[in-house]
């Protein structure tokens, strides 16, 4: 009982960041209809750079304050400097093309940050909360995280649904050709679609490193889950990468706890494929079966 | 497309073949000439572009991303590694890198029946999850595959009659590293033959009209999701063969060998030296052998700690990655093959009058 709470809530926090992630992929797949295998890269570097300013003398929240902010910016130059160009051309361009920033970003933060471990504060507390007499695995770290991700979701929803900003956005997304003669400057939409998602990546980076160890791959596997629950939500939808996130975070964090956690990335795997095989448009199609 | 030289046969078969041969004998000759130091990387090029030649046909013939190839080279590697446990163990070396092939293709048979339905990203999606899914695998299973340690390999001795006739040629003995690089070369000959008359024959143009446009594949009656699979499987039996003589070069199957780097950087040889290009393809595995070291030694120089060098390569194929899909799409050798045939256009106009010549 106990282990299965546990598990449980140790999902549940996973989930949170997964969601978080897939919810960034979402983000830049809607504007650009690009996955963006660079996001688990981009994170990883905004991290460091969090990382160099803690270690600088600043608190935590400081830390995060120039993750997001550099993550913003990482987002627009990335966009507006390397993908625009390949924007509508064939899709294996634009898988490609991250892919190289991957490896780009990669190399590049292990030569800027050094290729070991370091430690990476925490902003609260990394010992089980107590709830009677009994430690639970749900931290109070654990808790910023599952705070700080709906926090963040409220404020897209909020952009997107009641902003001028986010209608336009959302216009952008939709078709761009309308968008335009409508009066919607799309280039700049789409620049700041890659550059949310960059800021929502960079949070994730951020939380998933609190209190564990960085290194230039961390976040390397994130990718694959945060890909993984984008697709099982569809993809195509912010609530469905949610909702994606947590019932991966859950899953991987019982064959963790009960199988073993080498084989995480092969429950992810077989999840995918079995999503992709049973619904290609994902648990929350709203379309009819979109071609995968 | 490629005019056949003058020179050369004219059935695809003939031309391969002898280009194969000469291609032999030329490594024959570079190998005895060169350090040992040399013949292991000529063995690391060798199973590189065994892999990239592979992947070259899948992503360039017919269009599918793979981030897999990695993993599949894993899965050729575990299997020669179980099969030469120690020195006593009697199976013979063609029959242990053929196992290996089929094991790989088995594998590749069950992932390309899943990614024949997925496109684009999906694809690339699914195959990166599984590069990063097998090693865990060998951690898992630590009794038999070996867990973080990885499997010893231990090569057979070369028989007598090849020391012996590798004597007679060369006027050498044939070391370890010599024979261990001279199996890669035969392996990726022989690869690359096959591969080569696959690419023309029927299979490669039904690859290549579902790569162009589904639609009008379909109708011209090819089944598109055999075309895919098919690709799937012939680009995973390369890459464990691959696997294979990358165990035998380093005589270890470990986790360690086959991280999610190894795979993108296979896709960035196959990107630089061009997709759907076997020649480019060799060249890019040339540049993963022997990039590295020119790098590093640049980076040391610079200042750089020797950890922080070794990172210099990566960075390296990386940025070219991205300008190459920015700014010459065809690869290295495609956009040579463009400029040569803009070049011989240009000629061929000059002496034709130039009003009508379009």
């Amino acid at each position: 009982m106990q282990q299965l709470l546990n598990t449980s809530l140790v999902g549940l926090t996973l989930g949170f960041v997964y969601a978080a992630f897939a919810l960034a992929l979402v983000l830049v797949w809607r504007s650009t209809r690009v996955v963006n295998f660079a996001q688990a890269p981009m994170a990883m570097v905004t991290t460091f750079v969090a990382l160099v300013v803690i270690e600088g003398g600043a608190s935590w929240w400081l830390g995060l304050a120039a993750a997001l902010a550099s993550g913003l910016v990482l987002g627009a130059v990335l966009e507006r400097a390397v993908v625009r160009p390949v924007q509508g051309g064939s899709q294996i361009n634009a898988v490609i093309l991250t892919l190289g920033l991957f490896i780009v970003l990669h190399a590049l933060a292990a030569v800027v940050f050094g290729n070991r471990y370091r430690s990476f504060p925490a902003p609260f507390g990394i010992r089980g909360l107590e709830v009677g007499d009994r430690t639970v695995a749900l931290t109070p770290t654990g808790v910023f995280t599952i705070v700080a991700v709906l926090v963040v979701m409220a404020l897209l929803v909020a952009l997107f649904r009641f902003t001028d900003l986010g209608l336009r956005m959302r216009a952008a997304a939709f078709n761009r050709e309308v968008a335009r003669l409508l009066g919607v400057r799309v280039g700049r939409m789409l620049t700041l679609g890659w550059a949310l998602a960059s800021l929502v990546g960079s949070l994730a980076g951020v939380l998933i490193a609190s209190g564990s160890l960085v290194h230039p791959g961390f976040m390397d596997s994130v990718v694959v889950f945060g890909f993984v629950a984008a697709v099982l939500g569809g993809l195509d939808s912010p609530v469905g990468s949610v909702v994606g996130g947590l019932v991966l975070g859950l899953s991987l964090s019982f064959v963790s706890g009960y199988v073993g956690s080498q084989l995480v990335p092969l429950a992810a795997l077989l999840i995918l494929v079995l999503v992709l095989l049973v619904r290609p448009g994902g648990l929350f199609s709203t379309t009819t079966a979109r071609q995968v | 497309m490629r005019a056949p030289t003058p020179a050369l046969p004219d059935a695809p078969l003939a031309r391969h073949l002898l280009l194969a041969a000469v291609g032999l004998v030329a490594v024959v000759l570079v190998l005895q000439g060169v350090s040992e130091f040399r013949r292991f990387q000529l063995a690391e090029m060798a199973y590189l572009g065994i892999a990239a030649g592979g992947l070259t046909v899948l992503t360039g013939l017919n269009g599918q991303v793979s981030l897999g190839h990695g993993a599949l080279m894993a899965i050729g590697a575990y299997t020669a590694a179980l099969l030469l446990p120690d020195r006593d163990a009697s199976v013979p070396l063609p029959l242990v890198l053929l196992a290996a092939t089929v094991v790989a293709l088995a594998v590749g048979a069950v992932v390309g029946v899943a990614a024949a339905r997925l496109h684009g990203p999906y694809l690339a999606g699914a195959t990166l999850a599984l590069a990063v899914a097998v090693p865990g695998i060998a951690l898992y299973f630590k009794d038999t595959l070996g867990g973080e340690q990885g499997l010893p390999v231990v090569l057979p001795e070369p028989p007598a009659w090849a020391l012996d006739t590798a004597y007679f040629l060369t006027g050498q003995e044939l070391t370890t590293s010599g024979y261990v690089a001279l199996i890669g070369w035969l392996v990726l000959t022989v690869t690359y033959v096959l591969l080569a008359n696959l690419s023309r024959s029927r299979v490669g143009r039904r690859w290549r009209a579902v790569r162009d446009d589904e639609v009008a594949a379909q109708l011209a009656g090819i089944d598109l999701g055999r075309a895919r699979v098919s690709a799937f499987v012939v680009s995973a039996a390369a890459a464990g063969a691959a696997g294979a003589v990358l165990a035998l070069s380093v005589r270890l199957a470990a986790p360690s060998s086959f991280t999610l780097t190894l795979s993108l950087t296979l896709l960035a040889a196959v990107v630089l030296g061009g997709l759907g290009s076997l020649t480019g393809a060799l060249l890019g595995a040339a540049l993963l052998t022997f990039l590295p070291q020119v790098a590093t030694g640049l980076g040391t120089d610079a200042g750089l700690s020797d950890i922080q060098a070794a990172e210099l390569a990566p960075l390296v194929y990386g940025l070219v990655m991205v300008a190459v899909v920015l700014l010459a799409p065809a690869g290295l050798a495609g956009s040579l093959r463009l400029l040569a045939v803009r070049r011989r256009t240009r000629g061929a106009l000059s002496t034709t009058s130039k009003g009508t010549a379009r």
